[in-house]
């Protein structure tokens, strides 16, 4: 994997993601308790042995660069190679929408790099994978360019794009809908090619007036280049909606999800290290099916919850099918029931908030009730 | 180097023989503590927080835990640029090698690498206490009363005095006037933590003499401390009344454990005094839908399906259905498979204990299983 160069995009559109993503890029949203999701991007990629890495930043960047920082803690800041920031595409000099220009602004990171292949990921996709399975396989088939898909088992919504192959695993369609539906072979915006064929293709497409990698660039190609599929087969969740978000962080509370996600010795997620307490239950302490993450303080009952870093739950709270992010507190008596809250909300003494499942009512953050 | 004012150096080289299983493989400093801490944490973490940026860690008793886990100090934010941490383990010279042949003789092997350093003061702390205290402030003391040496202090029960190395002091200034290690008849109630402040020079000055000084046993307590005394050296106490705990016994080790669980604990690790301690890479702990947690310190990693009252649990740690921990301590990756029932016991790290099984102690009797064992 020494030969790898990984880029990171963190381009996603977020328009789906509501209130949760005002303020932030869809990457860093907090995930799972402790960590956000550009995590997985960055330690699939330390993991598989890749050690240059570059991460395009998004328009809200700061949430971003506060948490990763100098890469420390993904193992990233190194004396040679380690992390690159590839910052966006001068504002004014281009008035694109789409990810194709930052990347044709920062095509001389690919280059100059002495990699022989590129591995271009989307980062707002949970999944934990060797990346190194996949450079193998890229070999075998003698393609062009190699792509990432999953198998979906149900019906997935939003802007979805889906592949056809043959026997061989070679890309025969690619196309784009609204939705896709169960058996579909989703792409998971990850790709990996020669350096020259990556950098022919932004080329290629970003003069001729492209603006998207994949629809413009990918697709447009897709009959000169041979493509294979490489099919993921373990958990994967796509965060394009507070849906798709709720539903994913609530995956989690699977211990299979879980423990193929987090518990894999070789491959562990890495995140910014907050040095917190461990969890203190006490006497009123009611907790089932729940993560809860260091620095919590609980004393009421909590259900099908996911608790981030230092949340309290006051005596005789019930905290139900809610994800609280750091530092919330849930006083006394008080009630939430399917509830995203976001960092540093309080629910004050008694007050009862509900949302619906399939439409979870989002608090922002700071916010008081 | 860069001059280094307040250099502070850790004694973790000792064996910790009445920890009995729990120091089979690892020495006293890297006992697991706090559900997610080791012993040790808790002077470097004072340290950090004191401003100190130079540590250096005196080892010797099986190491390779410890210093693996001390790796380049970054944790601690030892990985400093001119500083930061050091490991200092005995080394052979032209003509002889020694095993460290005492607290003392520990630093005194050292003298090269405080030279090197060139402080002005030096703290020494040892790496088995479990307390949260700010050094800044006791160096602050220590230069106000224009000391050769400080030596911190706590106040104990009169009846327990006799257990503690006793300072004698004078009321209106804590100049100290006479030490009594373990006395019958103590003259105070102030009893050393085995922390101290030096004036550089002065601690180097006793360090060489005692060095060759083939009578003395070479320990701060016995040897430096009573000599320094004699010689009418200005020597301060400092008054440290927060929670401090000697745990190298089972018993204690167990009830400092406890004491985390209390309602409003007596020791409060919340605050801004963070302890710092090398983070394992793993998810928020997972509760199952029928498992049940009361009055627990539970840390990332652990998967609790069963249940778990008045218990410590470390990282990565399981509880299987139907399983029941009570009044334990669980180390890191011990895994207690179904129906098993662990009462009163410190389970060490990566023990089994099988489906079914029991390990059952009683207070003031803890049973403890030793790393890596299976049992049932």
């Amino acid at each position: 994997m020494k030969t790898v160069v990984g880029i990171v995009n963190l381009q996603e559109s977020n328009e789906l993601l509501r209130e949760l993503a005002a303020t932030r890029a869809v990457e860093a949203l907090p995930f799972a308790g402790r960590y956000r999701v550009v995590d997985f991007s960055l330690s699939n990629m330390i993991n598989s042995g890749i050690n240059t890495v570059g991460l395009m930043l998004p328009d809200y960047s700061r949430a971003i660069l506060d948490h990763i920082r100098s890469g420390k803690d993904w193992d990233l800041a190194r004396r040679r190679d380690g992390l690159t920031y590839l910052p966006a595409a001068l504002p004014g000099t281009d008035a694109r929408k789409g990810d194709l220009k930052d990347i044709y602004a920062n095509l001389d990171f690919a280059e100059l790099s002495d990699k022989r292949y590129v591995l271009f990921v989307n980062a707002s996709y949970v999944y934990n994978i060797d990346f190194a399975d996949v450079l193998a396989f890229h070999k075998k088939s003698g393609t062009d360019i190699t792509m990432i898909y999953k198998t979906v088992d149900e019906d997935k919504e939003g802007h979805t794009i889906s592949i056809q192959t043959d026997d061989a695993c070679n890309v025969t369609d690619i196309c784009e809908s609204n939705g896709a539906p169960k058996g579909s072979k989703v792409v998971l915006s990850a790709y990996l090619m020669p350096v020259p064929t990556f950098a022919y293709i932004v080329r290629s497409t970003y003069e001729r007036g492209g603006q998207d990698f994949l629809i413009d660039g990918i697709m447009r190609h897709a009959r000169e280049q041979k493509i294979s599929a490489y099919e993921h087969k373990g958990y994967v969740a796509r965060i394009n909606s507070t849906a798709a978000y709720y539903k994913a962080n609530r995956d989690c509370l699977n211990p299979e999800v879980w423990g193929e996600l987090f518990m894999n010795h070789d491959r562990p997620i890495f995140t910014k290290v907050k040095d917190e307490v461990p969890v203190q239950y006490k006497d009123t302490a009611e907790v089932k099916n729940s993560l809860v993450a260091n620095g919590c303080i609980i004393r009421g009952r909590v259900e099908n919850s996911i608790l981030f870093r230092g949340v309290k739950v006051g005596k005789g709270a019930v905290v139900k099918d809610s994800i609280l992010m750091q530092r919330c507190d849930v006083e006394e008596g008080a009630r939430v029931e399917n509830i995203i809250c976001d960092k540093n909300v309080i629910i004050t003494k008694n007050r009862w908030v509900k949302g619906v499942e399939t439409f979870p009512y989002i608090i922002t953050k700071n916010a008081r009730i | 180097m860069r001059k280094t004012e307040f250099l502070g150096i850790i004694l973790a080289g000792g064996q910790g023989s009445r920890l009995k299983a729990l120091t089979k493989t690892v020495a006293k400093p890297a006992v697991p503590f706090g559900g997610k801490y080791r012993i040790i944490d808790f002077p470097i973490s004072n340290c950090t927080n004191s401003g100190i940026t130079t540590v250096a860690i005196c080892t010797q008793y099986k190491p390779l835990e410890l210093t693996s886990y001390l790796g380049n100090g970054a944790p601690w934010d030892l990985d400093r640029a001119g500083g930061g941490l050091f490991i200092l383990p005995p080394y052979a010279r032209e003509k002889s090698a020694d095993w460290y042949r005492g607290t003392a003789d520990a630093v005194y092997q050292n003298l090269n690498f405080i030279d090197l350093v060139d402080p002005e003061y030096i703290i020494i702390l040892s790496g088995d206490h479990i307390y949260t205290m700010n050094y800044a402030w006791m160096l602050d003391a220590h230069k106000a009363n224009n000391a050769d040496a400080t030596i911190g202090v706590f106040e104990v029960p009169w009846e327990e005095a006799p257990r503690f190395g006793i300072m004698a002091t004078d009321k209106a200034t804590g100049r100290i006037t006479e030490f009594q290690e373990k006395p019958k008849e103590p003259k105070s109630n102030l009893a050393s933590m085995g922390i101290y402040i030096f004036t550089a020079k002065f601690l180097k000055k006793y360090l060489e003499e005692d060095g060759v000084n083939e009578s003395s046993s070479h320990d701060f307590g016995n040897d430096l401390i009573p000599k320094m005394l004699n010689d009418g050296a200005r020597m301060f106490s400092y008054a440290f009344d927060g929670y401090w705990k000697d745990v190298g016994t089972i018993e204690s080790l167990w009830l400092a454990n406890m004491d985390l669980l209390q309602d409003t604990p007596p020791f409060e690790l919340n605050g801004d005094w963070k302890i710092y301690s090398s983070n394992p890479s793993m998810p928020p702990h997972y509760i199952g839908p029928e498992g049940s947690v009361k009055r627990a310190m539970i840390s990332e990693g652990a998967k609790i399906l069963g249940e778990v009252e008045h218990s410590v649990i470390f990282p990565g740690a399981s509880v299987g259905k139907g399983a029941k921990v009570t009044n334990s301590v669980i180390f890191p990756g011990a895994k207690i498979e179904d129906g098993a029932v662990v009462n009163y016991a410190i389970l060490a790290q990566d023990v089994t204990i099988k489906p079914g099984a029991k390990v059952e102690g009683k207070e003031g009797e803890i049973s403890v299983i030793a790393e890596g064992e299976v049992v049932g």
